[in-house]
């Protein structure tokens, strides 16, 4: 999911940075010459772009940070990895003897209980916590992995209008690509060291079988003797309380938030909120966890590793609250924040950037409200996010070209509403609606809504296994998203924004699904 | 500036307000008796308990197997943790401190994480598995009495108690669980079970503080070899040995502190515990 989301961002941030600084009216006049410009070379960026955009992207490029288009990419990875989620371990509940059921509300979605276990570091604090204390045939690992059936539909694809002939120009067409699969898969080895100490290790396989590690931290617990301080430092997800690690949509088009990844066309803003970072993370929570706090420090790297970009840091900062409500439950409320900055400019050798040398930073941020509402058997989960991107980022403007006439730094805001209603703990019906919708566009020509999302997606899970040693789920849903001239966030379809800038591409994902753990 | 300030005195007393909601929300709340809702705890005890008590309620979950010590078996209404004398019914209160509480060195958890309400009716639902319920009320709680002050005489008597009542022999002259009966005890299940450690750290199956010390030595722990001394011991030789028991935790207590330096000056001379001494201390 992560590595998926990068690609998407960087691939699109990309194509249409190169797309803006040929100029906004070329692009939005004569969209088709500019798809076919960027698509001739399969990287290069035509004259028009500048140097320093063929730079940033030859430098993305060598560092493998990018992989630009020549084609549509096989849809079936990205969907895959789409598909690929994690965070429900088993080996927790084969190290504890408890259920499934004890930790997740359905998994992966933690209840309270669960909170407050992972906050104590994965430990249940009963003197039994150490890996000492534990059978000496006790492994911290688990895996999961969700063979599939599933139809993905995206009306307004341009595709060659000869099959194999490039040069024969571009038709709009609606694909639909259908069939078995099967998801990614992530190794989940989470647990403790000592008794105050834990870790976290996910190396994680796409289906295609390429793995990378999604996760990596180790983390000391109850500084001081308190619950108020803790230290994570390494790889791993921000505290997001609405988690898209642990989220339970799983298609194509509801299998992430387009909240966290979303930027703006021709923005090449690389962060997705939703993406693992590496840094350092000192945080803290009541002894249930009813009040929480997270301030960490990031390398502006958006979780990439080798130190791709430059000397950068990034800041992010996350509190929450919850109330005890009776009878409906517990109710969480809380804010984020995540302030970062990427470089526009690199030092060169032959041309060529050198790494980790990163000049010229711009900011950008994100800041938003969230919740998660029990009113007894629903549960709620609204979101609120605020971003602001540096009008350099927006514009692409790198190696100091010039920011275009008239540009501005482009504001945006994101919601969504997910709700669960639990029938007994092993079946829950799912329903989200999330909308994205540009308040501030970076050129003065683009039209306002040129950008926005509205998704939604409808399911079930049913966990006919929920054991202390295994899960099973049934799992079925439907997603629909509609976006304003730009190619999907799944990138089903061919995965290329439609000939029309103004066209409304409607995408939509039919999933079913043995979701299992052990 | 003036206004700056206030706007950050505010915060910080808005911050502060939240926080202290936060603990004061985590505190150990007490139960009301028969506040509970059996039926609405029956779905708890389906997610969160019957993987190790069982479907019935008879500790016979599926990870029952894999569990040392085994889980409570609530058809007989046997419980360890209680404020009520030996034989009696726990209240309330009692069984909801325990799911609170947890039992350390067990595989149940706290379970204070769930609202107040869903532990109140998870009580209420263990209560349906034995007819006891129906038949017979739970016991009066015993009355703590003031504890008695801390003095290296009141250690030094509460380690003559220790010896005098045969402490020792489950748990150790050393308070280790390693008595020479150790290895023979078993509980009401006959399933074999340990005597409390108390090197192991600073909290009991049956709470932390002194009195909840005082508590299990007077109450007895229910369904195993721990009785109640209720009749042997006066207040006053209970606090002393409770201020004893303190002092072979790890833990920095004041009788600890208390106690490291006399027994560097004067440990050669004290009796040792154990079956050897015992004529010579009483």
């Amino acid at each position: 999911m992560m590595h998926w989301c990068r690609s998407w961002s960087r691939r699109t941030a990309l194509s249409s940075a190169i797309m803006l600084l040929i100029g906004p009216g070329l692009v939005l006049a004569a969209p088709r010459a500019a798809h076919a410009a960027v698509r001739a070379d399969g990287a290069a960026a035509t004259g028009a772009t500048g140097s320093a955009t063929a730079q940033y992207e030859a430098y993305l490029r060598r560092f493998g940070r990018e992989r630009i288009v020549a084609g549509a990419r096989a849809a079936n990875d990205r969907i895959n990895i789409a598909a690929h989620r994690q965070r429900a371990i088993p080996a927790f509940a084969r190290k504890y003897n408890l259920p499934c059921s004890a930790c997740h509300t359905v998994w992966p979605q933690l209840n309270n209980f669960g909170q407050v276990f992972r906050d104590n570091g994965y430990r249940l604090k009963n003197e039994r916590d150490s890996p000492i204390d534990q059978a000496p045939g006790y492994w911290p690992a688990a895996a999961r992995i969700t063979p599939q059936f599933r139809v993905d539909r995206s009306d307004h694809q341009p595709v060659d209008a000869v099959p194999g002939d490039p040069a024969s120009g571009q038709v709009e067409k609606t694909i639909t690509q259908s069939g078995f699969d099967l998801s990614g898969i992530d190794l989940l080895m989470i647990g403790t060291l000592s008794k105050r100490i834990s870790f976290g290790l996910i190396p994680a396989a796409e289906s295609d079988g390429s793995w990378h590690i999604e996760a990596a931290y180790v983390r000391f617990n109850d500084l001081m003797n308190t619950t108020w301080a803790n230290l994570k430092a390494g790889k791993f997800e921000l505290d997001n309380m609405v988690s898209e690690k642990r989220e339970l949509l799983l298609s194509g088009n509801g299998g992430f938030y387009q909240s966290y990844h979303f930027v703006p066309a021709g923005d090449a803003t690389t962060f997705g909120i939703g993406d693992n970072q590496i840094g350092m993370e000192l945080s803290g929570h009541s002894i249930n966890s009813y009040t929480r706090y997270s301030a960490g420090v990031f390398s502006s790297t958006d979780g990439e590793v080798g130190l791709p970009q430059g000397r950068g840091y990034d800041g992010a900062v996350a509190f929450s609250q919850a109330f005890d409500a009776g009878t409906l439950g517990l109710e969480r409320i809380g804010v984020f924040g995540y302030r970062g900055s990427r470089p526009t400019t690199f030092e060169t050798l032959d041309g060529e950037p050198v790494p980790s040398t990163g000049l010229n930073t711009k900011p950008f941020y994100r800041a938003g409200a969230s919740g998660d509402l029990f009113f007894g058997n629903l549960e709620l989960l609204p979101l609120w996010m605020h971003a602001e991107d540096d009008v350099a980022l927006a514009t692409g403007s790198f190696g100091g070209a010039p920011i275009p006439d008239g540009a501005q730094s482009p504001t945006w805001n994101a919601g969504l509403l997910e709700a669960h209603y639990y029938i007994g703990h092993q079946f829950v019906l799912l329903g989200r609606r999330e909308s994205v919708r540009m308040s501030k566009q970076a050129l003065p020509d683009t039209p306002s809504d040129f950008g926005n999302i509205d998704a939604t997606a409808l399911g079930f899970r049913y966990y006919p296994i929920m054991l202390s040693r295994t899960g099973l789920a049934i799992h079925g849903e439907y997603s629909w998203s509609n976006t304003i001239g730009t190619a999907p966030l799944s990138e089903i379809g061919s995965g290329e924004p439609p000939l029309d800038p103004g066209t409304s591409v409607k995408s939509s994902s039919i999933f079913m699904a043995l979701d299992f753990a052990f | 500036m003036k206004a700056q300030m206030q706007s950050t005195t505010l915060l910080a007393a808005a911050a502060a307000a939240v926080v202290s909601l936060g603990s004061a929300t985590s505190a150990g709340a007490q139960m009301a008796q028969g506040a509970g809702n059996a039926k609405a705890g029956a779905a708890a005890y389906a997610r969160y308990c019957v993987g190790c008590h069982g479907p019935q309620g008879d500790g016979r979950g599926e990870n029952a197997q894999w569990i040392e010590p085994k889980p409570r078996d609530f058809t007989e209404a046997l419980f360890k943790c209680r404020s009520t004398p030996t034989g009696t019914l726990p209240t309330d209160n009692d069984l909801y401190q325990a799911i609170t509480r947890g039992f350390v060195m067990t595989n149940m958890p706290q379970w204070r994480p769930l609202t107040p309400a869903t532990r109140e009716n998870l009580v209420a639902y263990v209560k349906t598995f034995s007819s006891k319920w129906h038949t017979q009320s739970p016991g009066t709680p015993i009355t703590i009495p003031a504890e008695t002050p801390l003095t290296t005489e009141s250690i030094l008597h509460g380690r003559q108690v220790f010896q005098k009542m045969e402490c020792w022999k489950c748990h150790g002259p050393a308070g280790h669980g390693d008595g020479p009966a150790a290895s023979t005890l078993t509980d009401s299940k006959d399933q074999p079970i340990h005597p409390y450690n108390f090197s192991t750290g600073t909290r009991f199956k049956c709470g932390t503080t002194n009195a909840d010390l005082y508590r299990i030595f007077m109450t007895g722990l229910d369904g195993t070899p721990m009785p109640s001394f209720a009749d042997q011991l006066q207040p006053a030789e209970a606090w002393d040995l409770v201020h004893f028991l303190r002092t072979l935790q790890p833990a920095h207590s004041p009788e600890a502190a208390m106690w490291e330096p006399y027994q560097r000056a004067h440990g050669s001379q004290l009796p040792a515990i154990g079956p050897d001494t015992t004529t010579s201390t009483q």
